[in-house]
């Protein structure tokens, strides 16, 4: 049945397993094992953006459809929201406008870029989403009186998404890992109850739910989709374009209709964006530099394995909110003002994440998920797995 | 720009003067383009406001040329995308801000142009300099492993601009820093009542005169003919027993160098620098060398000077769409002629 | 498998090469010799490996196994380049010739050693006077037969060696077909070594002195042409494996 619903793509490594059901556990009880609003908020950003990684992986990993303008649809699904709320009020109806306003918009740009790269070489499409992308973040920036330019917008989210609704009386139990973790360490007697707190479920906490329930839908039904015959036609045209069409496919069809259902659902991972954070500005919905996050999201986690969306943008978020925590240690262990504290302050933590990525896509191509089937495999070898692992060498852009 | 002009053709009848006007398009796409740009300009503005905006859009086309002939080249020998190139713009507009505001302080503050010249022109060579060399590292250890791979191109370059921007803010600070234009490059020259910025005119004429010796490279001499072959089949110009990867090293770091000496010129165009601006003017770049034809340097110069001129006329007219406008033109360029203005490259 | 006996030197051999083209392994063992000064035609039906063996003695693919020797050096695993300085010339199938270029730069591109030399130039240009017309034109303009002789041309424009050339004939009328023949004739007469793939069994009858036949990724004949043109048998041996097409 599991493998069912996982449409026959099972992880294939028993570590990989083990890390996805430790991230689906933390997700599915998050708001009853870490405290505090910052996890509450990174689990949120890591649900929106599994679905906005997923999808990216679609086009980046199954076709080797190189786009820099998914921040450009998840820009829109999140304004799409924002300006409903702020012209009709925070109802549910006005989401669903907003949300539906958004996807139409969605794919006619989708539709309209998958037909210019019918006009260009492959290689172009990069660079005309490059282009495109940001003549909408100037767009988004200029239009300050329907968009809040810089300022961005606040979201009047529904008051039942709000933190002021209540659905239950009582508050529930939660049980704190890290505390648990930390009472341990130090040798607390009392670490169980220590680490016991209250949960106070309120709209946000609804909110939160609703993300994880469609990040997990969302992600189920890519599995599908690329383990479909539909699926296996994408990777053909990966593998070579050219045969793909001369047996019969029609290649462009396929592209397109994976630019735009990839662009969809980027949109309605904005659209969650814009409820679940409450605020939606240039810099967190439409900047060059979250494009790059996806994509080394994408990358570092294994492109073309879907499972490397899950655990690419887990760590990278992680990474993001812990890792300067980490230099911040660091730096205060060395001299201050000095040449080596400038080059792991915090605020370096994207100087070593970049070092980090380069060095993956040399020596490790296939990601944190590819590297772990490939150890799987190897350990197996009285029991040969077939590698379906995604041949990063591929050609098919050049062509 | 010397005006040959399609107006002038001997037109009998409207319809001879339509055909000639379509023949001139088919033939000379980048000056109709270019000349249409300008015509339609001239249209919806004053004279005076017209000459001042075309002398600017040059001005800002000629260093948007010195930025992106090098990533056009770059692609065009070997194939490779490199979208770290906007890093090397950065770093030589900080290379160049630092010889001016630290080591050549009391040549650029001067107030006569010999001094001024002095405190400028080697600030630009270190600009050349800084971003050479740092364009050798960075052929060496990010592009050499992944080359004819594109897709691993986009991501190391993509990984590489990242580490670069970094490490420029880890030497000079993440701040804003200003950067003051000499006096004999700053205020402006008046002619027949009409002022022109003195800055933008020297601009131009670098802009010219780096084209011009390019060209001259390209089809005169031997580096030249070899570049072009190289562009064209890279293999046969190995059988025939030269070294492609020390040509495209060379070409690669003639590439970061203009776009050094581009970026310090950009910077004391702004007198404002951030780590960031190689980022913002790679959109520029990009729209350029779509819009000329990936490869083509003559098609790369006119790119460039229709996104300047589209940039100050639009900006002019309606400055919240100069963005959109510049990517307009290029999707329109693309709709029109898939392969760019003047394509070297084919498929 | 030695080669064509008689011949003091050799100008090329190829003892046991193994190469692949991606994952597919074509060559399985070649040994071949080309003796010196002479024109040795290597034939095999499609696929046989011939293209591959000359791309392969030209550094273009990747030797898995065996060794290339070239005069005195050992050039195997040496880069394309190197091969070529060396004195090997190479016209591919295609031609390869620079379209973009005009056909003056095209042999300025191919004179390596400096300014080509005016004699050979005007013995070339007699040799291929169309190179002569259309000498500030793009070589992209010019036709099938032109662009070979242009090719040809480059591959001679200083004296080399040895000569690679894969299949000149293919897609040419019989009268151009003449002509190069008879060019190869007077590059014959300059005592270069040519080794020459060819399909067409008439000209490299015309022209081969000695014969080796590929089939599979391997050497299976080597001999003097002469005696390939008169034993009927060996020709209906090699024929029915390798020229049956032709035929």
């Amino acid at each position: 049945m599991l493998s069912n619903l996982l449409s026959g793509d099972l992880p294939r490594s028993r570590r990989l397993t083990a890390a996805l059901l430790a991230i689906l556990l933390a997700l599915a009880f998050g708001p009853f094992l870490f405290p505090g609003v910052r996890a509450f908020s990174m689990m949120g950003m890591i649900c929106v953006f599994i679905i906005l990684v997923a999808s990216y992986d679609l086009m980046l990993g199954y076709t080797h459809i190189v786009s820099f303008a998914h921040t450009m649809f998840f820009g829109i699904g999140a304004y799409g929201v924002a300006m409903a709320v702020g012209t009709w009020g925070n109802s549910f109806g006005s989401v669903l406008l907003g949300m539906a306003g958004a996807l139409l918009l969605t794919i006619v740009l989708a539709l309209l870029l998958g037909l210019l790269s019918l006009r260009v070489k492959a290689i172009f499409f990069a660079l005309v989403t490059l282009a495109v992308a940001f003549a909408f973040l100037s767009l988004v920036t200029q239009l300050y009186p329907v968009t809040g330019g810089e300022d961005g917008m606040r979201v009047r989210v529904p008051r039942e998404l709000g933190p002021a609704f209540r659905p239950l009386e009582q508050s529930l139990w939660g049980f704190s890992l890290p505390d648990f973790c930390s009472a341990l360490v130090s040798g607390s007697a009392t670490a169980w109850d220590d680490a016991l707190f209250q949960v106070r479920i309120n709209g946000r906490t609804l909110m939160y739910y609703v993300a994880f329930g469609t990040a997990l839908l969302v992600f189920l039904f890519l599995l599908r989709v690329v383990n479909s015959p539909f699926g296996k036609v994408l990777q053909a045209i990966r593998e070579n374009e050219f045969r793909a069409q001369a047996l019969g496919y029609n290649t462009v069809l396929y592209r397109t209709s994976v630019v735009i259902l990839s662009a969809c659902l980027a949109c309605l991972a904005g659209v969650l964006f814009a409820l679940i954070n409450r605020y939606v500005n240039p810099e967190n919905t439409l900047a060059f530099e979250l494009m790059v996050f996806i994509l080394l999201m994408c990358v570092m986690g294994g492109m073309g394995t879907l499972y490397g969306a899950v655990v690419g943008a887990s760590l990278f978020l992680l990474a993001q909110n812990y890792l300067q925590d980490l230099l911040k240690l660091l730096v205060t262990q060395l001299p201050p003002d000095s040449g080596l504290a400038n080059l792991v302050g915090p605020e370096r933590w994207l100087l070593w994440f970049g070092l980090l990525f380069v060095l993956s896509v040399y020596f490790f191509p296939a990601g944190v998920v590819g590297q772990l089937r490939r150890w799987s495999a190897r350990r197996q070898q009285n029991n040969p797995v077939v590698e379906v692992v995604a041949k990063p060498g591929s050609q098919t852009l050049s062509s | 720009m010397p005006t040959t002009n399609h107006t002038a053709a001997p037109a009998g009848t409207p319809a001879r003067l339509g055909a000639s006007i379509r023949q001139f398009r088919d033939q000379h796409p980048h000056w109709f383009l270019l000349l249409g740009l300008m015509l339609a300009a001239l249209l919806l503005m004053d004279f005076t406001t017209w000459l001042v905006l075309t002398l600017s859009g040059a001005a800002m086309g000629a260093m948007l040329f010195l930025m992106a002939s090098g990533m056009t080249l770059t692609f065009g020998l070997m194939n490779v995308l490199n979208l770290a190139h906007g890093a090397f713009i950065s770093l030589g507009a900080f290379a160049g801000a630092t010889t001016l505001l630290f080591w050549l302080n009391d040549q650029a503050a001067a107030s006569s142009l010999w001094l001024n010249l002095a405190g400028v022109l080697p600030a630009l060579l270190f600009a050349v300099l800084v971003a050479a060399a740092i364009g050798l590292m960075f052929e060496w250890l990010v592009i050499r492993p992944v080359y004819g791979d594109h897709l691993k191109q986009i991501l190391v370059t993509v990984g590489g601009s990242i580490i670069l921007m970094q490490l420029i803010e880890v030497v000079w600070g993440p701040n804003e820093i200003p950067v003051p234009r000499p006096e004999a490059f700053s205020g402006a020259v008046v002619v027949a009542g009409i002022a022109l910025e003195k800055y933008r005119l020297w601009a131009v004429a670098l802009g010219v005169l780096v084209y011009a010796l390019m060209t001259w490279v390209i089809e005169r001499t031997r580096i030249g003919i070899l570049i072009r072959a190289g562009v064209e089949d890279r293999e046969m110009v190995e059988v025939h027993g030269y070294r492609v990867r020390l040509l495209f090293l060379g070409v690669f770091i003639a590439g970061s160098a203009l776009a050094g000496l581009g970026g310090a010129m950009w910077a004391m165009y702004q007198e404002l620098i951030t780590a960031h601006m190689g980022d913002e003017l790679m959109i520029s770049v990009v729209v350029i060398i779509i819009l000329g034809g990936l490869g083509s340097v003559k098609g790369c110069f006119f790119g460039a000077i229709l996104v300047g001129l589209i940039n100050l006329y639009v900006g002019f007219l309606e400055p919240r769409l100069a963005a959109v406008a510049t990517v307009g033109l290029m999707v329109a360029v693309l709709m029109w002629r898939p392969q760019g203005l003047i394509p070297v490259i084919r498929v | 498998m030695s080669g064509a006996s008689g011949n003091p030197r050799a100008a090329l051999t190829l003892s046991g090469i193994h190469a692949n083209i991606d994952q597919y392994h074509i060559l399985e063992g070649v040994d071949l010799v080309v003796p010196a000064g002479e024109l040795t035609v290597l034939l095999g039906r499609n696929g046989a490996g011939k293209s591959t063996t000359l791309r392969t003695i030209m550094g273009l693919t990747t030797i898995k196994a065996g060794r290339v020797r070239f005069g005195d050096h050992d050039i195997t695993g040496w880069p394309t380049p190197r091969i070529a300085r060396a004195g090997i010339a190479f016209v591919p199938e295609h031609m390869g010739v620079f379209g973009q270029l005009t056909v003056r730069e095209n042999l300025v591109l191919a004179a390596i050693n400096g300014p080509m030399d005016e004699d050979r130039l005007a013995w070339l240009l007699d040799l291929f006077p169309p190179l002569k017309k259309f000498w500030d034109r793009p070589a992209g303009n010019l036709s099938g037969g032109q662009k070979q002789m242009l090719a040809i041309g480059r591959a001679v424009i200083e004296p080399r060696q040895l000569l690679l050339i894969d299949e000149p004939t293919k897609g040419l009328a019989p009268a151009i077909i003449n002509d190069l023949a008879d060019a190869l004739e007077q590059l014959k007469a300059e005592k270069v070594s040519i080794l020459l793939v060819e399909q067409n069994f008439n000209f490299s009858r015309r022209l081969g002195q000695s014969v080796a036949v590929m089939n599979d990724g391997r050497v299976v004949h080597t001999g003097s042409m002469a005696e390939l043109a008169t034993d009927d048998a060996l020709q209906h041996r090699l024929l029915g494996l390798g020229l049956g097409a032709h035929q």
